[in-house]
């Protein structure tokens, strides 16, 4: 199971990563990355996870991380 | 077992019993986390998580730090350890130490501890322990921002991912335990494992250290430290303080991270799952207990408040979320709050939870959810007025 997993030392709601996952991540009242599910580190479902690759290489402080396997 | 036991000092191999004891023993690596396991010990910092699991998951030749940054406001009991009974700490350092082979041997104190006594007995026994004082507020006793200020960089919190027990202070596995824990694995490797579990409860053993205060002298008119067996009644614990219950409303267990009891709450066993219902712990143990003159709304925006301001300032959830939770708390303390601020506490909550590199949001989250439960009947009256009461001394 592959995870989104965000550095919250690093983040600072530039907010890239929520334009190109909206299936997982709303913003928050000051434009943070919300996860939509009940976990904080989303899954990331098997036809996401390009676009998941593609918000982490996006995020100009390399906030974003993928855990986990498939 | 009796599950009622306020120690008085001097009795028993106990904490504050003030015993000369014999020489440390030294135990192997498996041998120590076996006993450890055996005797149930969980951390007394706050978060208490089993201490064995802790020794299990550190990596090879470890630094280890002892935790006495006593970051709780409320918390006085590491300072008083460490003023009474300095050698416990060392030795259960060195036990430590000996045992996993560590690198380093770290004492953290916090501003509000008096080095002289531990540093005395460094030096009496040569030990290798480094006492370093540092200063720090709330936050200043958090694993992840301890070992970067140990590092020499900012105290605050690491990224979840990069967890102290895989690296930590100078890159190494770390193993950070509370000062009191640390007195506990002492006297377990003199007494035993059974000996630990001969008070308390099967499920939570031991006893701990609690710092019982209270918002006027006339709720609490004998503050102190006291040790516990885990179960004792929390009433126990008043009556030992002096607290007329009739004067008293609640009572906050655990410390700022923890829970508000309601004083008809009072016959509650202070062990982790007599506490579970009320969404309490023992966590750091404190107890301090509101005088029933005292508005608690306007009380726990004051904590709220605080707790924002504690803010280690790296997180957007947190820099934002507390301030604006602790400030929408504050106007519902006020008198004849718009309706709408109580969805508002619940959506900021909400907000916050489980977001953030520390457990700060999640545990001031914690505290304003306990407030708006506990204190529902108050949150009424002030929907409809005001209570009549002031929130703090003038």
């Amino acid at each position: 199971m592959i995870r989104l997993h965000v550095d919250w030392t690093r983040c600072d709601g530039h907010g890239a990563c929520t334009e190109l996952l909206p299936e997982l991540l709303a913003r928050d009242d000051w434009g943070f990355p919300l996860s939509r599910s009940d976990q904080v580190d989303p899954v990331v479902p098997a036809d996401l996870i390009t676009l998941a690759r593609r918000a982490q290489q996006a995020c100009p402080l390399l906030a974003l991380r993928l855990t986990g396997s498939r | 077992m009796s599950v009622t036991e306020i120690l008085a000092p001097g009795t028993g191999h106990r904490l504050l019993a003030g015993e000369q004891l014999g020489a440390l023993p030294r135990l192997s690596g498996e041998d120590l986390v076996d006993m450890v396991e055996r005797a149930g010990l969980t951390g007394r910092g706050g978060a208490g998580f089993p201490t064995a699991r802790k020794i299990r998951a550190v990596g090879r030749r470890p630094v280890v730090v002892g935790n006495a940054m006593e970051g709780e406001h409320l918390s006085h009991k590491d300072a008083l350890l460490l003023r009474v009974a300095p050698g416990l700490v060392l030795d259960g350092l060195e036990l430590l130490g000996s045992a996993l082979r560590a690198r380093r041997l770290v004492l953290a104190a916090g501003h509000r501890i008096d080095t002289g006594p531990v540093c005395a007995a460094v030096a009496l026994r040569r030990s290798a322990v480094e006492v370093h004082e540092l200063r720090g507020g709330f936050l200043a006793g958090q694993e992840s921002a301890l070992v970067n200020r140990i590092n020499g960089r900012a105290a605050v919190p690491s990224d979840r991912l990069r967890p102290v027990w895989q690296s930590g202070v100078d890159g190494r596995p770390t193993l950070v335990v509370n000062a009191e824990t640390l007195a506990q694995l002492a006297l377990i490797s003199r007494y035993g494992a059974d000996w630990f579990r001969s008070v308390g409860t099967a499920s939570d053993p031991g006893t701990f250290m609690v710092s019982v205060s209270g918002s006027s002298h006339q709720v609490v008119p004998r503050p102190g430290v006291l040790e516990i067996a885990r179960g004792t009644m929390l009433a126990d614990v008043l009556a030992r303080s002096g607290t007329p219950l009739h004067g008293a409303r609640a009572v906050l267990v655990g410390g700022y991270h923890g829970a508000w009891l309601p004083i008809s709450a009072v016959h509650t066993p202070m062990s982790r799952e007599g506490l579970a219902p009320y969404g309490a712990a023992p966590g750091a143990g404190v107890v301090h207990v509101l005088d029933r003159r005292r508005c608690p709304l306007q009380v726990s925006a004051a904590v709220a408040t605080y707790l924002a301001g504690e803010s280690a300032g790296q997180c957007g959830p947190c820099v934002n979320g507390l301030p604006r939770m602790a400030d929408t708390l504050t106007r519902l303390s006020a008198s004849r709050p718009a309706p709408r601020l109580l969805a508002e506490v619940a959506r900021l909550r909400g907000l916050v939870e489980g977001r953030g590199a520390c457990s700060h949001p999640d545990g001031t989250a914690r505290f304003v959810a306990s407030t708006m439960a506990v204190f529902a009947d108050h949150v009424e009256a002030h929907l409809l007025g005001d209570c009549g009461l002031e929130g703090l001394p003038s």
